[in-house]
Formats: C-alpha cells, structure tokens, sequence
C-alpha cells in the first residue's frame, strides 16, 4: 500500500513538472503580453521598462526557473492586469467556484436519485421512460445553451410576460456574508436568487448521470436475497425501499459523486462564464482571453494539484471501500 | 435472403450478423427517431451550399438594415423571407445554421476518426505486446483520463490559439485515450482465443495478427464508443467556441453562433441563440439516442 501511494505521488510530481512547463513554454510562445498592456503608441523604452519589471526580458529557461522557485514559494507573480498577486486572485475567487459545485452536486442528487431509484423500481412505466429519455438530454443538450435558454426563460420572458412574476438575476453573486473571511452567497435569500439559475444548470449533466447510475444499481439491488427477505417478512414497501435498497445504492452513488466533483469544477468554467459568475473559471477564461500569463499558470498548477489529490483519493478510498473495483479495472 | 453471393459473408461472421443488427435497430422506434435526426444533420450539413437561402459569408449579400429581423419577416429587398430571423450582422439565421452545423459535424467526425485510428494503434499495440510497453501506454491514458476533456482543450487551445485545425488538434488529443482504453480493453479479450492462436501457428507477421483479425472482432465496441465521443465532439467544439477559444470569427460553427446571440438576449432577441442551439441539440440528441440503442444491440452479451 505504502509503495503504492510513493509510486502515485511521484507520478503526481512528474505530471505536475510537465504540466507546468508545457504551459509555460505555450503561453509564451503565443503572444507577448506587453503588447495588451501598454498603448499601441507607447515609446520603446515604455516598452523595454516593463518588458524588464517583468523579467520578460530573460532567457526563456531563466524565466522558467524563476517561475518554479516561485512556484515553490506559492508565489506565481503578479497578475499583468490585477496587478495583484495571481495565487491570491484564485484563491479569492475559490470559493465562489466551490460554492456553485456543492450546490449543483445537492441539486443533481436532490433530484437525480429519487427519479433514478423510481426508474429501477418500475421499469416499464410511462413515467420511467420518460425519465429514462429525459436522462439523455440531460446529457446531450449543450451545457451552456441550456443555461442562456434559462436566462431567457425565467430572467425574460417570463416577468415581462406575467407581471409580478420574479425575474431571477442572470449574472454575478448577488449579496454574500462573510464566515471567517470567506464570502458565501448561500446565506442570504438574494445570494441564494443569484445561485439558482447557474446551479441548475451545472447539475443538469450530473443529475443525468445519478438518474442512470441508480436505475442501474437498483435494478441490480432488487433481486437479491436480502431485499426478497425483507418482503417475505412483510416490511412495508417504503421500508424496503427507503432503507434496505436504497442504503445500497448510495455506495456507487457516494463514489462517482466524488469522482464527478472535479468535474463538475472543471465545468463550471463553462457555466461561469455564461452567468458572469465571479469564480475561478471566469477568470481562467478571461485571462487566456487577455494572455494574462501568471494567473494561467497559477490556476493550471493548481488544479493539476487540486485533481492530482483528487484522484489519489479517490483511487485510495476506492480499493479501501470495494476491493472488487480494482480487479474489474484491470478485466475492462 | 436471395442473394447467394452475400451468404458467405454473413457466414462468416455469426456473431453480427448485419441484418440482425438493423432489424434490432429498427425496433426501438426512440432510436430510429435518432437516427432520423442524425441524417437530417448530415443532410443539411453536406448541401448547406445549395439549400441556403443566403451566402451568410458573403458580405455584399447582407442588408444591414434586415439586422436583428424577428424570425418570419422578409428582407428588405423582399427577395428572402427570414424564417428564423437575422443576428446582428444581418445574417439569415437558416443559412447560417447550415452552414455552421457543416462546420460542426465536420470537425466532429474528423475529430473522431483520427482519435479512433491513433486509439485503436496505441490500444492494440499495447494489448498485444504487453508488459512494459503496456504499462508505459497506459499510464499515459490513466493521466490523461484523469483530468476533464473540457479543461484540458481549453489549456491546449489557450497554448496553440484559435482555428479549426488547432481546435481539431486538441480534440483529438483529448479524445484518443478514450479509444485506446477501450481497443486494448477489448483486445485483451481477444488475444486469448483460438483464432489468435490458430493465426500465430500460421506464424502470420504480427501487424496482420492485430489488424486484421483483431481489430475486426474490436470494431463493436470502438463503434459504440465512436458515436458516444462524436457526441461529445461537438458539443465540445461548441463550447470551446462559445468560450471563445475555438473556430475563428470568420467561421461561425454553431457554438459561435449561439455565442454572437447571447448579447442580445437580454433584450429578448431570443432567436438568435435559440436556433443554433436547437440545431445543436437535434444533432446531439440524434447521434446519443441512435448511440445509446447501438450499445444494446451490440453487446456482445447480447449476440451470443
């Protein structure tokens, strides 16, 4: 076990190494930040003045090697634009990201378990085909189109069309309170206004997944022994379902559910974006939009380390739980 | 079946049979309607030049005072009904659609296919050599299906830049390892049955081992999983181009298109995002449902 865990750290090292230096050599390869911050008319020396306060100047390997010795310092420069430390503008705008994940996580299972666990239930019901299809466009409609279709539909139409319907907001965070320094806008009924439109559309992706997920393992939980057992001795079907089965199901559910976090993080670049959501994802993309190189790389290096710990983890975790997971892995 | 010449073939392979698999297809009506909806895609996507009310690239086609036309109104040369509106450059919307799901189911299926081919090498490549090799390759795929397709085409494209051959490449890139997994997965399997056996008797060069006999009896799987990625192709293309870190401005794909619209949608020019997305949707939606039955009808757990 201990070899292994040394054995996946050192490939989380490695990969983390090549990471940053692909990225590094990328992003300066593609443009020359100067360029976006200074006036086209600015006199060359303007130019070699923060072409030099920004070591630009240096070697491209120089350069490098400064990058890592800060890197190590938690020190990725300051950001072209902010002019504020990069690491300190990403983890500022941290947990906004993780807010917007957690609550499209309850969402998706709010709504995707009992769905999913009814679809197992009565396969061949109306209500579970439908289900079952509204699963597949959970998965298939474009994330973010959902989410402007959204913003149409309850930021739009709907409070011009019925007066006194509430518009919901479409952008930004609304009001937050602060717990120990950090901003949280679930607390307050119009930070909660502001969550709702972009945590649904975050959880739609995931919420289709849960659906599947437990059709498939209830389905599978039904015909054992144990839950036959539990009708003969006449437990009420609420009982059996409630407990016995659903007790069972939550296992898988609680796994992919943490696998599909870093996903659900990754994407809400996506979601961010489209309701100018203030986390960390808008400002990855804005600053490849604006070749803003220090927060591009600090936000990569950590969440190459955010997924590598992730994964790790999870695969720990995993074999701990359910030693038959590794031996399927190795059989598909 | 009449033909006697096509007997042989059928013969040939008892497992799947293709007529069995359509009639199979056939049954789900959800499936065959997904079907439908892919080939309108492809239909409208091959003959967006001939179909198309309107060049929407060609500037001195365009009125700018038809822009933003609801859908429904007719231009003001009256030679051109909008019938599902204009964006902001005047564009048709119908023309603009065609042409963008051209642009979108194109960089779809090369996507795909390119990540199939060089999957299925590395795949069965490690699969059949084993060992180190094998543990090499598939470290290589653990670490890139370990991070999210959607992050990893985004630090690619902020690296490479815009265009449709670098959005080409990073798809490509993000999506290989999925077919690698799944061809060695599936080889493994194979390589341990009698025709394998038989065929190294015969002391047949390696590469016609793998390629020629292997790889046929892989093609069920890496078809499924093909229609799955290409879903997730273009949806991916999409968003990257809605991010702004895709097809040049000059070459709208549907992603982009929905993009461009949604500045006016706050003041209720809906359209012009709507429309793109919807045809976005009937594509994906088509290819998923289509893929989703495949899957069934071609399990192996099925067919034998």
């Amino acid at each position: 076990m201990i070899v292994y865990i040394v054995r996946r750290l050192m490939q989380a090292a490695l990969v983390m190494v090549v990471m940053s230096i692909l990225v590094f050599v990328g992003i300066y390869l593609i443009g020359d930040p100067v360029l976006m911050m200074i006036s086209p008319d600015a006199s060359e020396l303007e130019r070699e003045a923060v072409r030099k306060a920004l070591h630009l100047d240096l070697p491209m390997w120089q350069q490098y090697l400064l990058f890592v010795n800060d890197a190590l310092h938690g020190n990725f420069g300051k950001s072209f634009l902010a002019g504020q430390p990069a690491m300190g503008l990403i983890f500022e705008r941290f947990p906004a990201t993780l807010e917007l994940a957690f609550m499209s996580l309850v969402i998706s299972l709010a709504l995707g378990l009992p769905m999913g666990v009814y679809a197992g239930l009565r396969p061949h019901a109306p209500g579970s085909k439908a289900i079952m299809t509204g699963s597949i466009l959970g998965f298939s409609l474009p994330n973010f189109w959902v989410g402007l279709m959204l913003i149409m539909v309850f930021a739009v139409m709907l409070p011009d069309l019925i007066p006194g319907w509430p518009r919901l907001p479409a952008s930004g965070r609304g009001a937050t309170v602060d717990v120990l320094g950090v901003k949280l806008s679930f607390l307050t009924l119009d930070g909660l206004r502001h969550l709702l439109l972009p945590a649904i559309t975050l959880s739609l992706y995931k919420g289709a997944l849960i659906v599947r997920l437990a059709r498939a393992t209830a389905r599978e939980v039904l015909p054992m022994d144990y839950v036959k057992f539990a009708r003969a001795k006449g437990l009420s079907e609420r009982r059996i379902v409630g407990v016995h089965v659903l007790k069972n199901i939550m296992i898988p559910i609680a796994t992919v559910s943490g696998l599909e976090f870093g996903q659900t993080v990754a994407f809400a670049v996506v979601t961010e974006t489209v309701f100018s959501w203030p986390g960390v994802g808008k400002l990855l993309i804005d600053s490849i939009l604006l070749l803003d190189r220090p927060v591009v790389v600090a936000y990569l290096v950590i969440i190459v380390f955010f997924f590598v710990v992730l994964n790790l983890v999870v695969d720990l975790l995993y074999s701990v739980l359910d030693p038959r997971v590794r031996l399927e892995s190795r059989a598909t | 079946m009449t033909d006697a010449a096509l007997e042989p073939v059928v013969a040939a392979k008892p497992q799947a049979p293709l007529r069995r698999v359509v009639s199979d297809f056939c049954e789900n009506r959800l499936a065959v309607f997904g079907l439908v909806l892919v080939v309108l895609s492809i239909f409208v996507a091959v003959f967006a030049p001939l179909i198309s009310p309107q060049n929407p690239f060609d500037i001195a086609n365009l009125d700018l005072l038809d822009a933003k036309a609801p859908p429904g109104s007719v231009s003001g040369d009256g030679k051109i009904t909008y019938w599902l509106g204009t964006d902001g450059q005047a564009r048709d919307m119908m023309s603009a659609i065609f042409y963008g799901m051209r642009l979108s189911l194109f960089v779809g299926f090369v996507s795909v296919l390119a990540a199939l081919a060089i999957g299925v090498v590395v795949g069965l490549v490690a699969a059949y050599a084993g060992g180190r090799t094998d543990a090499f390759l598939m470290r290589i795929v653990d670490i890139m299906l370990s991070f999210p397709a959607i992050l990893v085409a985004l630090i690619l494209l902020s690296v490479l830049g815009k265009g449709i051959d670098k959005v080409l490449i990073a798809l490509i890139l993000v999506q290989w390892a999925y077919f690698a997994r799944a061809a060695r997965g599936a080889a493994l399997v194979e390589r341990n049955k009698e025709y394998v056996e038989a065929a190294t008797c015969l002391a047949l060069p390696p590469w016609r081992i793998v390629f020629r006999h292997m790889l046929p009896n892989c093609m069920p799987s890496l078809i499924v999983i093909a229609t799955i990625t290409l879903a997730r192709a273009i949806a991916l293309e999409a968003t990257l181009s809605f991010l702004g870190v895709g097809v040049p401005v000059t070459q709208p794909s549907l992603g982009m298109l929905i993009s461009n619209g949604f500045e006016f949608l706050l003041s209720g020019s809906y359209w012009i995002s709507f429309f793109p997305g919807v045809a976005l949707a009937i594509a994906i939606v088509g290819i998923n449902l289509a893929g989703d039955h495949l899957r069934d009808v071609l399990n192996p757990r099925n067919l034998r």
